[in-house]
């Protein structure tokens, strides 16, 4: 039998004085003036806006923050057990929030080990802390998948993926565990299963946790200390000179203490739901935009056999829909039901494998009735569509260029773009990269550079995935006066709070495989 | 890049062994011109097809580019040759003699019979079994191997990823209608966004594998690299076909060397 974890980890302490850093190649310091303690054990959740240096200080503490040699900057001193993370291989282990990267070897078991192997642990040991730490995550029971250890890993679901980092950060008996945003791209269901995962863990190793997250009602319960850090790159901003901790104790104190100042900083505090604009005209014009006729939708393209076409297996089959203007139509479902396919058919990026999309006569005007045969500056003044990865849509180097790329090529519409950019509240970042954006930022931009073209259909995947709760009221709000303006809005989301603020309709996929197809409810969001 | 369920024979040998035969193979054919050794070598590589676990299908649906190439090379060869012999077809300024046709019939078997032992190599060896022989055996650089490992897993992604990326981006407007110099820079602008992609794909996966204490100098391995006696008759084997193709060639008085 394997050894048990508890006896071999010993939990880290964390000690930070004035620390601070700042990344090659930036003017100002991710984080600044840093005083902190952590004790041997502890689990801390770390709050904060984006920009506060979260992800930096988690990398710091992991030991793979910038070499010597470049050009970053390191003020005031970082500690784990009294020495440098950086020397310290193994002793903290990092869990980041694309679970894509988070693998990395293509089997189960040759994954786990990976880090064992690195930290030169003897072979049978090695295999013995896999399969403990497989056990441990939950991965091997029947619910959590049966894993057998040459299962591919390409395979895995998100949440899957992301208890199996957890499974190869275990197996180097790590004393420090570090989070960050572990959860942001995962649906409800995964978000638990790496939550819980993640609690058993910590209960048998004892090991200390930090672990950066919005969404505070998810860790809540499961860690005890808050630890509220202060914006530090934003020279300007309110809390430009202060120092780095904003609010630090138990979490209900700090939950009840500063409620208005979590709020104001866009953390989601339990039970608060952000404020939004109300809809004023739930109706709209009723004009119908966009239909969906027996749709089956596909990422794959059809292959050829000989002279045969075969079309590819659906992702989702028999979806009837309607687009209306001023009207919101929520897509909601299990993984894999085909939502984002289904809205990416929608909106003329994907071709349908059967049924038909069809534009109504105000939105085709003369382009014809099918989207995806639109050319792109017919398709962006009608159908804007938001991609999940703002990254995906970035096609220039500046922001503002980002945002006039639309209208120049449309030759109208460079006048919204001051009104946009007031609006989302990018004016600071007008000369920036797009890629140097916060997550939030970001997510502005991308919602931003497609509206600058104007189109009546805004089509939107998961806007609200991963983002603080200053963002996605910014969002919601911003969504609602379009509906009420008469645009037409479609999302996919896993995001019941965010569906009620728009209001419209649901469309609710089915798993595909049992057969069961769609139905679309009334007012049921 | 997986072995999918495939249990022959030579996916349990060692990859390196394989590696090695293949290596031998490939060394000889490339020294001759001649058709003998190269219909030679095919033949046994034909025959072997089975212990690797391919079947013609597969081999067609995985190396049909290849045998396409080697078709189109030996065709193209048999034509422009200068002629020898009898003049078999001649049509203007192609003629196909039986000295030219030869020749291109050499060119097209070799082709093939160098061609297929890699496509047997890939077929029947994983990727992390050959990354754990190259390290471990072959005594490579395991920073080097292991993140050419890691590395490969992300181009499947990367495929994925510019579908998505080519729909975002029509998303903005940027079209893949138009002239063929928009087209291209559209496909330039697309690669351009596939290639930050994948230079963030790889930071991240970089810090991943950094944060699990990759890097550092002494390292275990989870699969011990082992030779056993199957290794033995995968480089026997390699040496049979290599040496059965030279030793047919010099019988039959066919064997040239590529440089004379």
């Amino acid at each position: 039998m394997p050894a048990t974890h508890s006896g071999t980890v010993r939990p880290a302490a964390i000690t930070a004085e004035g620390w601070g850093w700042r990344h090659a190649g930036r003017a100002q310091p991710a984080i600044q003036g840093l005083d902190l303690r952590i004790e041997p054990g502890e689990r801390v959740l770390l709050l904060g806006p984006s920009g506060a240096g979260k992800s930096t200080l988690l990398h710091a503490l992991a030991g793979v923050l910038g070499d010597e040699e470049d050009d970053s900057d390191e003020t005031g001193s970082l500690l784990v057990d009294g020495v440098s993370p950086r020397g310290q291989r193994g002793r903290a282990g990092l869990m980041q929030q694309d679970p894509e990267t988070q693998v990395v070897l293509s089997r189960v078991g040759d994954d786990v080990a990976f880090g064992a192997e690195n930290l030169a642990v003897p072979r049978d040991e090695i295999w013995s802390r896999v399969h403990e730490a497989l056990d441990d995550v939950g991965l091997r029971t029947a619910a959590g998948g049966g894993l057998a250890l040459e299962h591919p890993t390409a395979a895995l679901s998100g949440g899957q993926k992301q208890r199996l980092a957890l499974a190869g950060i275990l197996a180097m008996r790590p004393g420090l565990i570090l989070l960050d945003e572990p959860t942001a791209n995962l649906d409800p269901a995964g978000v638990l299963e790496v939550r819980d995962a993640v609690g058993r863990c910590l209960d048998k190793t004892g090991a200390t946790l930090v672990v950066v997250e919005h969404r505070v009602s998810v860790w809540k319960d499961l860690v005890d200390r808050i630890v509220v850090l202060q914006p530090g790159s934003i020279a300007t901003g309110p809390g430009a000179g202060t120092p780095g901790v904003l609010l630090d104790g138990p979490p209900d104190q700090v939950l009840t203490e500063a409620r208005d100042m979590l709020v104001a900083a866009g953390v989601w505090v339990p039970g608060y739901v952000p404020a939004t604009r109300e809809r004023v005209r739930e109706a709209g014009t009723n004009e119908l935009l966009l239909a969906a006729q027996d749709l089956a939708v596909s990422r794959e393209k059809p292959r050829r056999k000989g002279f045969r076409t075969i079309p590819p297996v659906p992702a989702q089959k028999d979806i009837t829909a309607q687009v209306r203007a001023g009207m919101a139509l929520t897509v909601t479902g299990p993984n894999g039901a085909g939502k984002s396919t289904f809205a990416l058919t929608l909106a003329g990026l994907l071709a349908p494998v059967d049924g038909a999309v069809s534009a109504g006569v105000g939105l085709s005007e003369g382009a014809g009735i099918d989207p995806y045969k639109w050319k792109a500056d017919q398709l962006i003044s009608r159908i804007g569509t938001v991609f999940q990865e703002p990254e995906h849509q970035f096609v220039t180097g500046k922001v503002l260029d980002e945002l006039m790329f639309g209208p120049k090529h449309l030759g109208h519409g460079e006048e919204r773009v001051d009104e946009l950019v007031e609006r989302l509240r990018l004016s600071h970042l007008v000369d920036a990269n797009p890629y140097t954006l916060s997550g939030g930022e970001k997510r502005r931009l991308s919602v931003a550079t497609v509206l600058a073209a104007h189109p009546k259909v805004l089509v939107l995947d998961e806007p609200t995935f991963g983002q603080d709760a200053n963002t996605w009221a910014e969002l919601a709000s911003f969504l609602s006066e379009l509906l009420d303006a008469g645009t037409a809005v479609v999302s996919v989301t896993h995001d019941q709070e965010f569906s009620a603020v728009l209001g419209g309709t649901e469309l609710r996929l089915g798993p595909v495989s049992q057969g069961e197809t769609t139905h679309q409810e009334a007012g049921a969001a | 890049m997986n072995l999918r369920g495939n249990h022959a024979l030579l996916t349990r040998a060692n990859p390196l062994a394989k590696f090695v035969a293949v290596f031998l193979i490939s060394l000889v054919l490339a020294l001759s011109i001649d058709w003998v050794s190269a219909s030679t070598a095919l033949v046994a590589e034909l025959v072997l097809f089975p212990l690797a676990g391919l079947t013609i299908r597969l081999l067609w649906q995985r190396a049909w580019p290849l045998i396409i190439a080697a078709a189109i090379g030996g065709w193209s060869t048999a034509i422009v040759a200068a002629d020898s012999g009898a003049v078999l077809l001649d049509v203007g300024l192609w003629s196909i003699s039986e000295g030219s046709l030869q020749l291109g019939l050499g060119f097209m078997l070799r082709g093939l019979a160098i061609a297929l032992p890699a496509i047997l190599l890939m077929s029947c060896t994983d990727p992390t079994d050959l990354a754990d022989a190259l390290a471990q055996k072959a005594k490579l650089p395991h920073r080097f191997v292991l993140g050419s490992l890691a590395a490969m897993r992300l181009v499947g992604l990367m495929a994925e990823e510019w579908q998505t990326i080519g729909m975002a981006r029509r998303a903005r407007g940027v079209g893949s209608q138009g002239s063929p110099i928009q087209r291209l820079k559209a496909t330039l602008g697309q690669s351009f966004g596939l290639l930050v992609q994948a230079v963030r794909r790889a930071s991240r996966l970089a810090v991943t594998m950094e944060a699990r204490g990759f890097g550092g100098g002494q390292r275990t391995w989870a699969r011990e690299s082992t030779y056993s006696l199957l290794d033995v008759w995968v480089v026997v084997g390699g040496v049979a076909i290599a040496g059965g193709a030279v030793l047919t060639a010099l019988g039959a008085g066919t064997w040239s060397f590529v440089w004379r």
